[in-house]
């Protein structure tokens, strides 16, 4: 019976998905700590491993509270838009051969879709706050995401034209002899910025710069709304690794180990890079990230199209 | 996925776009009329998508529901809607404003009937209409640079002159103003 297989399929993914993000937390703040020589969380359980559970157990005790002057409905809905947008794109990643809820003929549309659509979880956060923070946290966002969404989808046309296909099974396929990154570099290079901006990591956080606007969009959120944007943070940090290791480093393909267990591998050690960038860099000013964007990004990713277009044709000629 | 399931799907789906835009046009409330817009929107790009045209559902939610609109949201979020600006909408929303949109609206839903009603096959074999011939990207690329290529060009002048409209009025104001003031 499909249907019954698909349903425990997603009930699985969804199993497992939601703790691996929650473990990310106890896991990037360890890492935090050795690259800055401290220690980090290390008090709950071997090692700490416990501190996420521990921070579940307090934030569901929290008293969840809705500010008198919210939009109430729209206070609400909004953090639930941005979990379920990030968590329905992990439906068309394949992590394996056959691993996957559906292997869609417009996978790489419908990752771009859901992305646009959690954009929406942070701007109306922002606004239905009714608070100046906030809002302004919510108009950084809207034009941050606008402006990467853009050449976002423009550099992975490339990979595009080189597999000729939008299901993502046949574009890790179509990596059997050499991995995207090395003819689509430059792509690579712009989706994975665009990656980090896009789930709102430093050095690209600046919805919720802290130094500036307290906490940006969220700054009312409490409990367990306040956890689901956390979730949803971490959720598109994993889905952004598995996004480039299935369209740039061959996705489950590898020598020797099983395809899911390199397909762990590729996307754990993005993870830690994007940990690192965290790390190491500094956040940018606002009309510095949009200028950067517009007038560097969007170029460089628009000549990588044309010049992957006039090779793959040059080559069918 | 059968037939009956995706007419199912494709009726549900339906339903909630004319719905949401029901709730669009009668919401006091600007911002969450435009998220009743999305709603439909999204639920369009359902209707496409059982129809046949994955390509075209896809850009609808990329390019409707999220740049657009959010655009538009971001617009209306820096309007700074409070309860008078609702309570005016409130004043002007009276039974009479709809009479005429109405009626207008009732002649064209007539007309759609019609024209549904008057084709030949749909009369005789419902089946037909239902039958899914799938649109890929392919067929939709081939279609745009082949025989509706200058449709294309046209679209894309007017979203140049759009661009460029956008810029000039953006532009940075030099410091001095002249008598031409910025014709350059």
């Amino acid at each position: 019976m499909p249907e019954l297989e698909l349903m425990i399929m997603i009930a699985l993914m969804v199993a497992i998905l939601v703790p691996t993000a929650a473990m990310l937390v106890w896991f990037e703040r360890r890492l935090l700590g050795f690259f800055q020589q401290r220690y980090g969380p290390n008090r709950v359980g071997y090692f700490g491993i416990l501190q996420s559970l521990a921070d579940l157990i307090k934030i569901l005790f929290k008293h969840d509270w809705i500010p008198p002057f919210a939009d109430r409905p729209v206070f609400v809905l909004a953090p639930l838009i941005g979990a379920m947008a990030i968590l329905m794109s992990f439906a068309v990643v394949p992590m394996a051969p056959r691993l996957v809820v559906s292997d869609s003929n417009i996978g790489l549309l419908f990752f771009l879709a859901m992305t646009s659509m959690a954009v929406y979880s942070v701007v109306l956060a922002g606004w239905a706050s009714n608070n100046k923070y906030a809002v302004l946290g919510g108009m950084r966002a809207a034009a941050q995401t606008i402006s990467y969404e853009v050449f976002m989808g423009v550099s992975l046309l490339g990979v595009v034209i080189l597999s000729g296909s939008f299901r993502l099974s046949d574009i890790v396929l179509a990596q059997q002899d050499m991995w995207f990154v090395f003819p689509q570099f430059i792509g690579f290079v712009v989706f994975m910025i665009a990656g980090v901006a896009e789930s709102h990591r430093l050095p690209f956080d600046l919805p919720e710069a802290e130094t500036e606007l307290t906490a940006g969009f969220h700054t009312e959120y409490s409990g367990i709304k306040f956890a689901l944007f956390f979730l949803g943070e971490y959720l598109g940090m994993m889905l952004i690794s598995m996004m480039i290791t299935t369209l740039f480093l061959g996705g489950w393909m590898g020598p020797w180990l099983p395809p899911f267990v390199w397909f762990v591998l590729k996307t754990m050690s993005l993870i830690c890079f994007f940990i690192l960038l965290r790390a190491a860099l500094p956040r940018p000013r606002f009309d510095q990230l949009l200028e950067f964007g517009w007038k560097w990004m969007l170029p460089l990713a628009l000549l990588n199209l044309v010049g992957t277009a006039v090779v793959k044709l040059w080559g069918d000629f | 996925m059968n037939i009956e399931s995706g007419q199912l799907l494709f009726y549900v789906s339906g339903s909630i776009a004319v719905l949401a835009s029901l709730f669009v046009v009668t919401n006091k409330n600007a911002v969450h009329a435009l998220l009743y817009l999305v709603v439909s929107l999204l639920a369009l790009a359902m209707c496409f998508y059982l129809l046949g045209a994955p390509f075209a559902a896809a850009l609808q939610i990329i390019v409707y529901a999220g740049a657009i609109m959010v655009l538009f949201v971001f617009a209306v979020m820096i309007f700074n809607i409070n309860q008078t600006d609702i309570d005016r909408e409130q004043q002007w929303l009276t039974w009479q404003s709809w009479v005429g949109p109405s009626l207008l609206a009732m002649i064209l839903l007539g007309e759609i009937v019609f024209v549904l009603l008057s084709q030949q096959n749909w009369a005789t074999n419902p089946s037909s209409v239902t039958q899914i011939e799938l649109v890929d990207a392919r067929a939709v690329g081939s279609l745009l640079f082949g025989p509706y290529l200058l449709a294309v060009e046209i679209a894309s002048f007017l979203l140049l002159a759009g661009l460029v409209g956008g810029y000039h009025l953006a532009k940075e104001l030099p410091k001095k103003t002249t008598t031409q003031g910025g014709s350059q």
